[in-house]
């Protein structure tokens, strides 16, 4: 059977493929609203969402509402990196490291951040910190676990290669078992990136007045429920554009590496 | 062969006994094995998978412990890697993410950086991929992979380059390149070899000794010398005959199988 090779036609394949179950959705979102299946009040219509956000964006308030949580969950994000990613590394090159860190590790990891929300305000206040703390801990656990684990999977093959070459343990470090663990930490950034973000709207429960969170929680009080609607969306486009980016980079770091792509 | 016997880097193993713990017994890999390697010599030892031929390659490069006997080179009883000893595995074990050139130059410790340079580019020119120096190993066929790491190998210029079944993933055609590669190398560097293989015909190519080794414990079974002059013709009388000798090791008369060349 001769495939149709046209690159062009292909693309838009790919695209009709990628942007289809969405369309489909809304599409029927909105039906449902014009049969009258489906009340505003329990949920608004597509149109009415998008008129919302328009209004909003406009205003100026949506985007100072975007750059405060973005900026957030950065602060939030890098301090986990830095501390996960150093902590990580020294765990997983220690056994012992390990065996003195791995109980409180495992006992702190499944603690959701928002339970942490009343001793996070005792100890930093109503302000930035606090928030920034729960980002911390919503992104800190995926990145040092993958990180320790990463670098237990160092190839038993590359150990011996490196005995019988007498690597200096720091060159071997840096050139076999760093490198072996990147697809491992990158996952890790992936998906500590991840849970950062979508711990924004438990950091921005402690007395926000401003980002995405405060955006939705406001908008509950007043039972709109179009903003709310307007604010789950604009999390999950950002976090989709967050974890593409991220992705991009994994590509360029790793492009030793050819996955397995699907069929 | 003699005059090399009583040199000073001779590889000896004397007595060398080596048992692999299972859940309630313990399984011997290598029994009583008696074996001097001179220095300059190329050695094959030939045996069945399982014959504990590979374990034996381990012990002298250092990488396996917990065996009776005694294993020196040049007198030194061996206690772990050393870089008097290279070894090439049967994966060509390049890190993916280093180019061939730094994969090359892995091996070599605290040398200046343009001696550094030197000593790669001279080891891949011995190895033929001069011209593959920034590829990376997934570029490279396999082939070409195994090339990198016997260039890896001899940076360091050990006396003694271990060969573990460095072909044995290679198609036949590759195989005879690299069987006619490492001879190549061996005849320039004079580096003492050791190749453990499954492949009769490899062993018979290449070896000055073959070593003949049972299965289940590994025993010395026999060693064969090998005088044809090199580079050898594998369907030349006196090589076939040979051939059919090793196998019989293996085999038992009825189903010896019949004489084939490539």
């Amino acid at each position: 059977m001769a495939r149709d090779t046209n690159p062009r036609l292909q693309k838009i394949k790919h695209l009709l493929q990628y942007t289809g179950l969405s369309v489909v959705i809304l599409a029927l979102w909105q039906a449902l609203f014009h049969l009258g299946y489906i009340k505003p009040i329990i949920l608004p219509p597509p149109s009415q969402v998008a008129v919302t956000f328009w209004d909003l964006l406009k205003s100026g308030a949506m985007t100072r509402h975007i750059g405060i949580s973005v900026l957030r969950v950065l602060e939030g994000f890098g301090i986990a990196a830095i501390l996960g990613l150093t902590l990580g590394i020294a765990i997983g090159l220690s056994r012992t490291l390990d065996r003195l860190t791995d109980l409180i590790i495992q006992v702190i990891k499944p603690i959701p951040p928002i339970a942490w929300i009343p001793l996070a305000i005792l100890w930093f206040g109503i302000g930035e910190k606090s928030k920034v703390y729960i980002i911390f801990l919503g992104a800190f656990f995926p990145i040092i676990i993958n990180t320790i684990d990463g670098i237990r999977q160092t190839d038993q093959k590359f150990v011996e290669v490196a005995r019988i070459l007498e690597v200096p343990r720091l060159r071997f470090v840096r050139q076999v078992v760093i490198p072996g663990a990147l697809p491992a930490i990158m996952t890790g950034i992936r998906v500590g990136l991840m849970v950062a973000w979508m711990c924004v709207v438990a950091a921005e429960l402690i007395a926000a007045s401003s980002g995405v969170g405060y955006l939705i929680m406001d908008a509950r009080q007043l039972s709109q429920s179009d903003v709310v609607i307007v604010g789950m969306i604009t999390i999950g486009v950002i976090g989709k554009l967050m974890d593409s980016l991220i992705k991009r980079l994994e590509k360029r770091l790793i492009s030793w590496k050819a996955a397995f792509a699907g069929d | 062969m003699c005059a090399h016997l009583s040199h000073q880097s001779n590889l000896v193993i004397e007595g060398l006994h080596k048992s692999f713990p299972t859940r309630d017994s313990e399984v011997v890999a290598l029994k009583e094995i008696n074996l001097t390697i001179g220095e300059g010599e190329f050695v094959a030892i030939v045996g069945a998978s399982g014959c504990g031929k590979s374990t034996l390659l381990r012990i002298v490069a250092g990488l396996e412990n917990g065996y009776d006997g005694a294993v020196s080179l040049g007198n030194r009883p061996i206690a772990g890697p050393g870089l008097d000893r290279g070894m090439v595995f049967q994966e060509h074990r390049l890190l993916p993410w280093l180019t061939v050139e730094e994969n090359v130059a892995f091996g070599l410790n605290g040398r200046a950086n343009g001696e550094r340079e030197r000593i790669v580019r001279e080891h891949l020119a011995l190895v033929g991929l001069s011209d593959f120096a920034k590829a990376h190993p997934h570029q490279l066929s396999g082939g070409m992979a195994q090339r990198v790491a016997i260039a890896r190998s001899l940076v360091n210029q050990p006396g003694l380059l271990l060969l573990d079944e460095p072909f044995g993933a290679l198609d036949a055609l590759t195989r005879i390149q690299m069987q006619q590669e490492i001879l190549r190398i061996w005849e320039a560097e004079r580096t003492t070899m050791v190749l453990v293989t499954h492949d009769i015909d490899e062993a018979l190519y290449l070896g000055d000794r073959v070593v003949v080794m049972s299965s289940r414990p590994g025993t010395v079974k026999r060693i064969i010398h090998v005088s044809l002059p090199r580079p050898r013709d594998r369907s030349s009388y006196e090589f076939v005959q040979l051939r059919k000798e090793i196998y019989a090791e293996f085999f038992s008369e009825a189903e010896k199988p019949f004489a084939y060349a490539i």
